[in-house]
């Protein structure tokens, strides 16, 4: 569903996917203490290591806020682990596809 | 004790026992030795070996094999650049064994354990099997040796203070790495010492450590550290059955302690040591604040110097931490030393990393820095305070990342013309919590 959103300098009508990933990067740089605004995490940016620089102990946290906000549980055997953290679109399109909340 | 006194590598378990669960099947110690020694046979005698491998039991068969061929198993804090460079001057000719090497060689996998009896080796006590290294004050990774009769002694009195000789056969669960201290003795040598198994995975997700417990068969035990605790206890997800968790490498809070206990329905000890010594202590927080030492180890303080001896030192070992002794056999805890830094479980000390931050290229003055900690469970980072006009956060960044474990990693990193240095060239804490309330405001 098509949502009206507007900055200051350009009117945008955002899709679910992008409002979705806008949401969950707040919720990345508030978790992690990030120095990044929300809005400069580009969604096909490597988030590991390279790009936003995250490393293990990030990822556990923001899985505890993805479960407590979406209440989906992340498994190291999860075939699309790998995947699942690789950019922020695909963490939002995991989110999307298993929310339960 | 002579000279001359050996111990086995594996003891109180016959050959039928199960050492090891991998995922879903039982590993017996019958295999477990074939195994080993079937590495043996692929490793020269008295070799340099970096063990990298992740999976716990492949670790304990590595661990093993260097052992029986009267090499040195190798166990750096990380694997950056910078800690390579330091092992090939240290350990010139040093190898890899890591997963793929021991995985290849796996009888256990195949189901084609030696059918014969295989004699359990024994070991020299006196026989330095492992150099377990930290972060020296030099900038430079600094090895402990460790002699196998130390270090039987030592987890032989853990084991007992974990409840583990009680008659019944315990299952380890660990999410702490088998290359650490800690986790190299509470999860593989505890069990190799007391008749336990131990479970060869290494969970990271609340999720996973509930799995992990729930495939191993009871009594159970967690081997685990607060942040990880504090993570599972978050999640809200339902655990199975643990008779006891073990906590270390953080002072762990009595919210917390209570917290686990109730929740868990289950006991939390907690263990204090250190690379240098070994287990030196172990406590029930929820009970008391006051550790206990372990059997035959002792604490004198001498000008304002605190030393461990006896037991199963081998000599003598100063500690820096802030100890109040306060009577037999007991102490309190007051602070780690002011140098060390300790993050989700990993150490380091800020001479160390400073030295790292200042033989950067283009770094003319720099120090590293830990705000105060926000909350339980919230691992909070260290900053740095840099003065290096050619540099940007992407690329001083860069450049730790060879030289220092990325959970140090400076975040965030503030550029600034000059540090607050004294008339002595000292940076006192005071001006540099001033610093950091300027630019990091939420610190």
């Amino acid at each position: 569903m098509p949502n009206q959103s507007q900055t200051p300098e350009t009117t945008q009508t955002l899709t679910a996917d992008e409002s979705l990933q806008q949401e969950i990067a707040k919720l990345i740089v508030v978790a992690v203490n990030l120095d990044t605004l929300p809005a400069e995490i580009e969604p096909d940016a490597p988030l590991f290591n390279d790009g936003l620089g995250l490393d293990s102990i990030d990822i556990l946290e923001i899985s505890l806020v993805l479960s407590k906000q979406y209440g989906i549980q992340l498994r190291s055997d999860s075939s699309d682990n790998v995947n699942i953290f690789r950019s922020l679109r695909n963490l939002a399109q995991h989110v999307a596809d298993h929310r339960t909340k | 004790m002579t000279a001359e006194t050996r111990f086995p590598l594996i003891a109180q378990q016959p050959l039928e026992a199960v050492l090891a669960y991998r995922n879903g099947r039982a590993i017996t110690v019958k295999c477990f030795l074939t195994d080993a020694y079937k590495v043996a046979a692929t490793l020269s005698a008295k070799q340099y070996i970096l063990n990298t491998c992740q999976d716990r039991y492949h670790f304990a068969v590595g661990f093993a094999a260097t052992l029986i061929t009267g090499g040195i198993s190798l166990m750096p804090s990380s694997l950056t650049a910078e800690t390579l460079n330091t092992l090939q001057v240290l350990a010139p000719g040093y190898i890899n064994l890591g997963d793929e090497e021991i995985d290849k060689t796996s009888a256990s996998k195949q189901n084609t354990c030696d059918p014969t009896t295989l004699k359990i080796p024994t070991i020299k006590g006196e026989q330095v099997v492992a150099w377990v290294f930290t972060s020296g004050s030099t900038g430079t990774p600094v090895p402990h040796s460790k002699a196998w009769g130390s270090l039987v002694k030592n987890v032989r009195i853990e084991a007992q203070r974990l409840g583990l000789s009680d008659g019944r056969r315990h299952t380890i669960i660990g999410t702490v790495p088998s290359q650490h201290m800690y986790g190299f003795e509470s999860t593989i040598l505890v069990a190799l010492q007391s008749g336990s198994a131990f479970a060869t995975g290494r969970p990271f997700y609340p999720a996973d450590i509930r799995n992990a417990i729930a495939a191993v068969p009871q009594p159970r035990l967690l081997v685990t550290t607060p942040y990880h605790l504090h993570s599972l206890l978050s999640s809200g997800i339902d655990v199975a059955e643990i008779d006891l968790v073990v906590s270390a490498t953080a002072p762990l809070s009595k919210k917390l302690g209570e917290e686990t206990e109730t929740r868990l329905h289950t006991r939390l000890l907690e263990i204090y040591g250190c690379t240098e010594t070994g287990q030196l202590a172990t406590r029930h927080p929820t009970q008391t604040a006051e550790w206990q030492l372990f059997d035959g180890v002792q604490l004198t303080m001498d000008n304002g110097q605190i030393t461990a001896s006896g037991g199963h030192l081998d000599q003598p070992v100063t500690i820096s931490d802030r100890l109040e002794i306060t009577h037999n056999g007991r102490f309190l805890l007051h602070g780690r030393a002011a140098d060390m830094v300790n993050i989700a479980g990993k150490r380091s000390s800020f001479s160390y990393l400073n030295h790292q931050l200042a033989a950067v290229p283009g770094v003319e003055d720099g120090t590293f820095f830990m705000p105060k900690e926000e909350r339980e469970g919230k691992i909070t980072r260290l900053i740095a305070f840099v003065v290096a006009p050619t540099l940007n956060a992407p690329t001083l960044t860069q450049a730790l990342r060879n030289r220092i474990d990325p959970v140090f990693l400076p975040r965030p990193i503030i550029f600034i013309d000059a540090l607050p240095r004294n008339k002595t060239g000292k940076l006192p804490h005071t001006a540099l919590t001033a610093l950091a309330k300027t630019y990091v405001p939420q610190s």
